[in-house]
């Protein structure tokens, strides 16, 4: 059956083969292109080359394409906002529960941990504004990284049939989270207000947090989300992965608990930096410091920030390197 | 002589067969199969296994398009005109080969794409556009427009769960109607809606087709093509197999089609069995009304369609329905046992055969396929298209030896008539 296949011959990459050719095999780097980018194609017509776009395999690892992401930014922000319209969509407490879930949380946090764990004896500062300020950052990571990681098999429809960067989709699902992480910012304010307590002066940076924690959602989100379109064993890794990943955060106890378990024990003060190598342990951190005037180390943010970039880099370029069969295998 | 807005060079797509259970392999088999693939890389090759498990869905495929043109792509289910498109519009790639396009490209392989039932049509519109590649301010533009064209204005405001499918697909074609690409890449959408909107879509595809811009279009209905396309590309098994004006490629297409004109056809591996039908029908024989086997009738000569079925593991009441269709695929008439009192076979089993006949064909001269339908009482299973091709040649029904003219259509039907004057001045 096996017709001459001149091109086909030495290489096969094949939708379905996770591992690709090795790159340098068939085509040249840097195929499609289009828009302000120039193309590569060595043809030339009478046409702007500007405009062209060149369609071939593209074996290996690519970079992330910035400017086609902006060019198509008027789509993320409407993948995002019909995110946010659906998400409350016939239910009888609306967006009321985008302050229910983080206030329960915290409330059971207070009890378990500031109570019935005596945690409360670890920090100077009333509880509930000390779990609740880390509670808002961790909430809008936990939503954003489990809604992009199913971001991709939810868009089937839309993968298989448009055209589009596809890294978009992953981060329109943690767009999604920022309206709710402003209504809960918001009771915040309330919370603070409740306990006659005023935010220091470093509450400006507080938008540098947030964008931490957007960069390590994206990066998380979009590398779980790549990873879900092949194997949907990460339906059921996602929620599992969230739910451990917040107990190595300090959310629901102050970071002074884990300070003070170092110091009782004899544990050298260096080991506390493998701890900041979880973005969000930093970032969180980073919120109370903002909103509470908790103290950040600022080693262990330098580690954080850090981390969160590598995860940025490694999710999106991992995702770039499989988006190619996305719409064969969703 | 006009540039070619769209350049394909030996574009190939091969895909894993069973990619789709594939798809769904657990992480735990992906680290075994991780584990194995050197030696199977090492047993690749040494030449030996080999991808049995692959097919090319594309294989070879080269062509231009000069710019305004509007192109018709035709071939069978599985030809590969939806992967030609879908690797046109960029959506998967080419396992090989090179296609340079230029210009601003939307592609429609699917009317309302991302459409989302919980909002509203107002909302839907502008989420559809901006999936389509339209700014906000070109839809904001011809955002009024497009709500004409739908005509679904008192509902806008209606989240779009609550829509008729019609609305639904009018508003979605509506969106798509008013995208202003260079390059259209279009993929069966008119084959939705009533006849009205229809019309209404293929009016507008005749404005878009005018307008300049260069258009892709893949469709079955036939007549749509020949309507809008200068240039067809013929496609078969993943290759081209024909390139030329549209004319002979579609007489080329209806002839494959339609097979040749054998009155015993073997449905087994038939190519117009509908995707996913069980091959309840074995063959087919059509003869005259004497029984002896011909695919040549007289006009208003008796035809007989006798089906040879497997119904083993199945218990059914036999229904056999007949389509008769032109060669470019209208449907002239049809009829089946279900409907037709009298013909409620009894439950059988195994397998056995099925005749139907129709009497005095009213048939004009030419060519014509039968569709074969067949099921129980309940339901159709099996349905082959253009299962086998009849001829009619002319026959002296009118008594002149004069038939009418090509333009009256495929039916012939007699007539009477009076005349009424006063006066008669000769025989």
């Amino acid at each position: 059956m096996n017709q001459a296949a001149p091109t086909a011959a030495e290489t096969e990459p094949t939708p379905a083969d996770l591992d690709d050719a090795p790159a340098g095999t068939g085509a040249p780097e840097n195929s499609v292109t289009s828009g302000n980018m120039t193309s590569g194609s060595g043809t030339s017509l009478g046409f702007d080359p500007a405009s062209s776009t060149v369609i071939e395999p593209r074996p290996g690892w690519r970079a992330i394409d910035l400017g086609e992401l902006w060019r198509y930014r008027e789509l993320v922000f409407f993948l995002t906002w019909r995110d946010v319209k659906v998400r409350y969509k016939q239910t009888v407490m609306g967006a009321a529960w985008a302050i229910i879930q983080p206030l329960m949380t915290s409330l059971v946090f207070v009890i378990l941990f500031g109570k019935m764990g005596g945690m409360e004896a670890d920090t100077a500062l009333p509880y509930l504004p000390l779990v609740f300020a880390a509670q808002i950052a961790w909430q809008f990571f936990a939503t954003a990284v489990s809604q992009s990681g199913q971001s991709l098999v939810a868009s089937a429809n839309l993968i298989s049939k448009v055209y589009f960067p596809r890294l978009i989709v992953p981060m329109a699902s943690v767009g999604a989270g920022l309206v709710d992480f402003c209504v809960a910012l918001g009771v915040m304010g309330l919370v603070l207000a409740g306990y006659g307590m005023a935010p220091p002066l470093q509450f400006v940076l507080l938008p540098g947090f947030l964008f931490g924690v957007i960069i390590t959602a994206i990066g998380v989100g979009s590398f779980l989300a790549a990873l879900t379109v092949a194997y949907r064993d990460f339906r059921y890794v996602i929620p599992f992965l969230i739910q451990m990943w917040m107990f190595a955060t300090p959310v629901g106890y102050p970071l002074a608990k884990v300070t003070n378990y170092f110091a009782d024990n004899n544990i050298s003060e260096h080991w506390l930096l493998l701890y900041f190598v979880n973005p969000m342990a930093g970032f969180t951190q980073g919120f109370r410091w903002c909103l509470l005037g908790e103290p950040l180390n600022p080693a262990h943010f330098a580690i954080s920030a850090g981390v969160a970039v590598v995860c940025l880099v490694v999710g999106a370029v991992y995702f770039r390197k499989v988006e190619r069969r996305f719409a064969d295998i969703v | 002589m006009t540039q070619s807005v769209i350049q394909v060079d030996r574009i190939s797509k091969q895909y894993q067969l069973g990619l789709r259970a594939k798809a769904q392999q657990t992480f735990r088999e992906a680290v075994v199969e991780l584990a194995q693939a050197p030696f199977k890389r090492l047993r690749h090759l040494s030449g030996r296994s080999h991808a049995d498990d692959t097919f090319w869905a594309l294989r070879d495929i080269s062509f231009d398009v000069p710019e305004g043109e509007v192109l018709g792509v035709i071939g069978h289910n599985g030809a590969g005109k939806s992967t030609l498109l879908k690797i046109l519009s960029r959506i998967t790639e080419p396992t090989t080969g090179r296609a340079v396009v230029y210009g601003r490209v939307a592609s429609l392989l699917e009317v309302g794409t991302g459409f989302h039932p919980e909002l509203t049509g107002r909302e839907n519109v502008y989420l559809n556009g901006a999936i389509l590649g339209m700014s906000r301010e070109e839809i904001r533009r011809k955002f009024d427009e497009i709500v004409e064209f739908a005509g679904v204005d008192k509902f806008l405001d209606t989240p779009i769960k609550r829509y008729s499918s019609g609305m639904k697909v009018r508003l979605a074609f509506a969106v798509a109607a008013h995208l202003e690409p260079e390059i259209l890449i279009i993929d069966e959408v008119l084959a939705v809606g009533d006849q009205e909107f229809q019309n209404k879509c293929l009016g507008k595809m005749n404005e878009v087709a005018h307008s300049g811009r260069t258009v892709l279009f893949v469709s079955h209905n036939m007549a749509a093509v020949e309507a809008l396309c200068q240039r067809c590309l013929l496609l078969s098994q993943g290759t081209i197999i024909a390139d030329a004006p549209t004319g002979p490629v579609l007489e080329q297409y209806c002839r494959e089609a339609f097979g040749d004109d054998d009155p015993r056809i073997n449905l087994l591996n038939h190519s117009g069995r509908q995707r996913g039908c069980p091959a309840l029908m074995q063959s087919v024989c059509v003869t005259d009304a004497e029984g002896g086997l011909t695919s040549t009738f007289e006009k208003g000569e008796t035809i007989r369609i006798q089906v040879e079925f497997d119904a083993s593991g199945r218990e059914i009441n036999p229904v056999l329905g007949v389509v008769v269709k032109t060669q470019r695929g209208v449907a002239l008439f049809g009829n089946d046992n279900r409907i037709v009192d009298g013909y409620n076979f009894p439950l059988v089993t195994g397998d056995g055969q099925i005749t139907c006949a129709f009497a005095s064909l009213p048939l004009m001269p030419g060519r014509y396929s039968l569709d074969l339908w067949f099921g129980d009482s309940q339901r159709s299973l099996d349905c082959v298209t253009h299962a086998v091709t009849i001829q009619i040649v002319a026959a002296n029904v009118t008594g002149t030896g004069k038939l009418p003219p090509a333009n009256c259509g495929p039916v012939y039907w007699p007539a009477t008539w009076e005349l009424d004057v006063t006066e008669c001045v000769g025989p």
